[in-house]
């Protein structure tokens, strides 16, 4: 019934939009704008695009502090970071220039009974232009595109990596690092049974040493290679703050790999970071909820059902004595499993 | 055909099983609207739960029922949504709404013929498009809920009923719904390119076509060739779903089972989807940019700048369409090297937007500008193709999109430069044909404040969605609340809901300015807009043949707007010189 009453609403507001507009203009005689209508669409054409000029201007002030920290968690992120402020950089002076002669040229030649159009249909000249300089342009973005993506993708060059597995379900992470051996023991959904939950098959011998964890601690200068597996549907596992993402896909293993650079602490500690969790705060305490510090964090960034918005896994970075520490503490699967 | 309008029509034959491409055309347009409407309502419903969480609404509770109880809706409900809207608003209304109505308005008028090349086949097409409208929206209505897995509905999520509610019976509907449009698509489509490739009339040279049946035709060939692979990944779900196949299914373990899937690959359905998902954008955009080629022409009163750079950019477009779809799949795992292939092929699309952007422009300078709702709807879409766009940059390059892979950054991109300029377009196009199309005016005032509210409310809504997708938001977030360092993006979120919701009821200005003007619109006379093609010439009363007598010869191009002879008069005294008139001595042909 409500739903009803709801529609019965939209329809009287229609009809009210309906009767209003029956009583203006139908009499009109011009069938094409008349000079008045193009006098007011022109000025108005000007303040729209003054509009989109000061909708871009107040986003890029206002929404600085909402943004994540322009300092990159990873040595991968940075170059990904310098690509991005230089494509971000092109993509602004495009766009003040192009929307400018826009709406300056509809203000500017608004219809008016004197004006003549002029015919000017082909200038090869002129066309020769714009096709030269965005191929200059983007040839050079394309090569400093490409270079930067060889650079995050290339797992080979890493000295001593550490190998971590993660492992992604509905609706939450694991993970297991690769022991001692630094080798991962196979893993297939047929051995997942009790409190074997990542499917590790044990008679691998490298398998005993893994250690498997709920929450990701990685060491600072180290470079770190993952190996992703999901065990139902597709995840993606999306790590802002070292400008790191891939898919977690059903029957295969993704590998991906970063170089951590900022520790969490030192994290806490920059100005973007301080702002943003300052601001949060401030918000949280409004609303009568307990103030939170940051923390890197994995997401799932695919759709992978019901629960998807609430998929995450708390990521530390530590100094790597501080990370060796922690991890001599943690049982080994062999202790979790065999016990 | 010559005798078509002869033919003693029924109100059957002429309303319901028409084969006349005009009326036609109009049954698209308004099963396309009657789409649009469930479409924009369904995101604002969505956009309520984004802007206030922990909020209740009886609106939701009306209209959701079990999913919305206490006035919130449930993640599920939330998942079907923004699957439903994202299907109905690229495929039901952008494609078949866009695309069928003006192509079969348009190419028979515009190239002179009486109706299609198959009347039939083109009546076949609609009605298997309004089947598979039909289907599409009983799904939302089905107990284990609509369609949730996305409109890009990559498998598992989409093979397992038992992965989430929505991959149920909502999910078969979607796929079988979807087939039947393919079909109704290709029909549709062999229609255009035989139509185009045929039946032109005397002296209408492919030179001298129209840019809007230029990006029809265009159009038409890149479905043909893509729309046939989404087809093939469909059934091939269909076959994972019900019959036990594992062409995309592999090493499963869900609620508690090992499930019997072996050797198949997602990534393959990704590759399939994307063969389609791409070429995709611009079977939606390609229509739209034709038109406001033609809209801005004419209502500039000068000739399109660059007509051939114009020709040769759709067709770039088209082409590079179909090379570029694995930059949806940079962040799948699949090997680096193809990342690289897609990206070089990716951005090389650019440039030919480019061309086009900078050619709009210099059409507009020095022109004398007929600012209607068509030309302002127009002159909006190079805007906002423009703006959205140039993020493009950013997303098809494979660095760069790791970062950005999927978050609501993409979301802003996409609406501005698919939904938003395509929409225009749109606009454009029944602002500028109505007159064609019922021989009546639409309302100029209704018209401005339609653009006005949708211009503004549009920039709205997607200029503030990329500094949210900036901040690291994945897009299909029920909500924000499990992560406390998305909780400062909650106000944005709020800005965004506010231009959607005005954004979203402004269209009721659209729909009661078109339905009141079909009955009480200002009688139109010919040629309204003072209109260099074809369907200018044609009568206002429809008939079935278009034209009473013979086809219209054509002599010249389109675009001949405010010519002027080498006195610097303008020839004829006019600042138009229709497609028919035969060149005058002295005169030379562009």
């Amino acid at each position: 019934m409500k739903a009803l009453f709801f529609i019965l609403i939209f329809f009287v507001i229609g009809t009210a939009f309906w009767q209003f507009f029956k009583l203006l203009g139908l009499t009109k005689k011009d069938q094409v704008a008349t000079e008045k209508e193009n006098d007011i669409n022109g000025w108005l054409m000007l303040g729209l695009g003054g509009f989109v000029y000061g909708l871009m201007l107040y986003s890029m002030f206002q929404g600085r502090v909402v943004l994540l920290p322009r300092l990159s968690a990873s040595l991968e992120g940075e170059d990904i970071d310098n690509l991005f402020v230089i494509t971000m950089g092109l993509i602004l002076v495009v766009q003040f220039i192009t929307q400018f002669l826009i709406y300056y040229f509809t203000f500017k030649y608004r219809g008016t009974k004197g004006r003549k159009a002029m015919f000017y249909a082909d200038s090869h000249k002129l066309e020769m232009w714009w096709t030269i300089t965005p191929t200059v342009v983007l040839s050079v973005l394309i090569i400093y595109g490409l270079w930067t993506w060889n650079n995050v993708q290339d797992l080979s060059d890493a000295e001593n990596p550490l190998i971590i597995e993660v492992y992604a379900k509905q609706f939450q992470w694991e993970a297991r690092y690769a022991g001692e051996d630094n080798q991962l023991g196979l893993g297939h959904v047929n051995f997942i049974k009790g409190i074997n939950t990542m499917g590790v098959d044990m008679s691998d011998k490298n398998s005993a040493d893994d250690i498997p964890v709920r929450e990701l601690h990685l060491p600072k200068g180290r470079k770190v290679i993952f190996k992703f597996r999901s065990q139902d549907v597709m995840h993606s596992a999306y790590m802002p703050h070292f400008r790191a993402q891939i898919n977690c896909v059903p029957g295969m293993v993704t590998s991906f790999g970063f170089t951590p650079t900022v520790t969490t602490e030192e994290m806490r500690l920059n100005e973007d970071t301080k702002a943003k969790f300052d601001a949060i705060n401030e918000l949280r305490v409004e609303e009568g909820k307990e103030e939170v510090e940051f923390d890197y964090l994995l997401l799932c960034n695919k759709i992978c059902g019901a629960s998807h918005y609430n998929m995450q896994m708390k990521v530390v970075v530590q100094e790597e004595e501080d990370f060796n520490k922690w991890l001599k503490e943690q049982k080994t699967l062999a202790q979790v499993i065999n016990n | 055909m010559s005798d078509h309008h002869h033919h003693k029509e029924t109100f059957v034959t002429k309303y319901i099983f028409s084969q006349d491409h005009k009326m036609i055309a109009k049954q698209y347009l308004i099963t396309g609207m009657f789409m649009g409407v469930i479409g924009v309502f369904m995101s604002m419903l969505f956009r309520l739960q984004l802007a206030y969480p922990d909020q209740s609404f009886s609106i939701i509770e009306a209209f959701l029922g079990k999913w919305g109880e206490g006035g919130q809706m449930t993640p599920d409900m939330y998942m079907g949504l923004v699957t439903i809207h994202g299907t109905i608003m690229v495929f039901f209304v952008l494609t078949a709404g866009l695309s069928g109505t003006f192509s079969n308005l348009l190419i028979p008028l515009q190239i002179g013929a009486r109706d299609m090349a198959s009347g039939f086949l083109n009546m076949i097409s609609y009605w298997l498009f309004f089947l598979s409208s039909l289907i599409m929206f009983l799904s939302i209505f089905v107990h284990t809920g609509m369609a949730s897995a996305g409109w890009t509905i990559y498998p598992p999520l989409s093979a397992l009923p038992q992965a989430m509610s929505g991959s149920g019976l909502g999910m078969t509907l979607w796929l079988v719904s979807m087939a039947i449009f393919i079909a109704s698509s290709l029909m549709g489509s062999l229609n255009y390119i035989v139509t185009v490739l045929n039946l032109r009339t005397k002296g209408m040279k492919m030179t001298r076509l129209p840019l809007t049946i230029w990006a029809f035709f265009i159009t038409a060939i890149i479905g043909v060739i893509s729309f046939p692979v989404l087809l093939s990944a469909a059934l091939l779900l269909i076959f994972d779903r019900s019959f036990g196949t594992s062409f995309f299914l592999s090493d499963i373990f869900i609620q508690g089972e090992v499930l019997h899937y072996k050797g198949g690959s997602p990534i393959l359905f990704e590759h399939l989807f994307w063969f389609l998902g791409h070429p995709e954008v611009y079977i939606i955009l390609l229509p739209a940019l034709g038109i406001t080629s033609e809209v801005i022409s004419t209502n500039a009163r000068k000739p399109i700048f660059g007509y051939r750079a114009m020709i040769g950019s759709i067709m770039a477009i088209a082409f590079l369409s179909t090379i570029v779809w694995g930059h949806h799949m940079f962040v799948t795992g699949m090997n680096p090297f193809l990342g690289s292939v897609f990206t070089f092929t990716t951005l090389l699309i650019a440039i030919p937007s480019a061309v086009k952007a900078f050619n709009y422009i210099t059409t507009l300078w020095r022109g004398n500008l007929q600012l209607n709702p068509a030309m302002l709807f127009s002159i909006g879409m190079v805007s906002t193709f423009i703006t959205g766009g140039l993020t493009g940059l950013i997303l098809g390059d494979s660095a760069l999109d790791i970062n950005v892979h999927d978050t609501m950054f993409v979301v802003a991109h996409f609406h501005l430069v698919m939904g938003i300029s395509a929409l225009f377009g749109m606009f454009a196009g029944v602002y500028h044909w109505f007159p064609k199309m019922y021989g009546k005016m639409m309302n100029k005032d209704m018209g401005y404040l339609h653009f006005w509210l949708t211009a503004i409310s549009a920039y709205g809504v997607f200029f503030p969605m990329h500094f949210i997708g900036l901040a690291g938001l994945p897009r299909r977030y029920y909500s924000n609340s499990a992560f406390p360092m998305f909780d400062d993006l909650l106000h944005i979120n709020k800005v965004i809901t506010v231009f959607a919701i005005i954004g979203g009821v402004s269209q009721i200005i659209f729909l009661a300015n078109f339905f009141f003007s079909i009955s009480k619109g200002k009688k139109a006379s010919q040629n309204p807009w003072k209109g260099n093609t074809l369907e200018w010439t044609a009568p206002v009363e429809h008939m079935h043949g278009n034209w009473p007598g013979e086809i219209p010869e054509v002599h010249r191009w389109a675009y001949d707007y405010s010519k002027t002879d080498e006195n610097g008069d303008l020839w004829g005294g006019q600042d138009f010189t229709p497609q028919s008139v035969p060149i005058r001595d002295g005169e030379e042909e562009f």
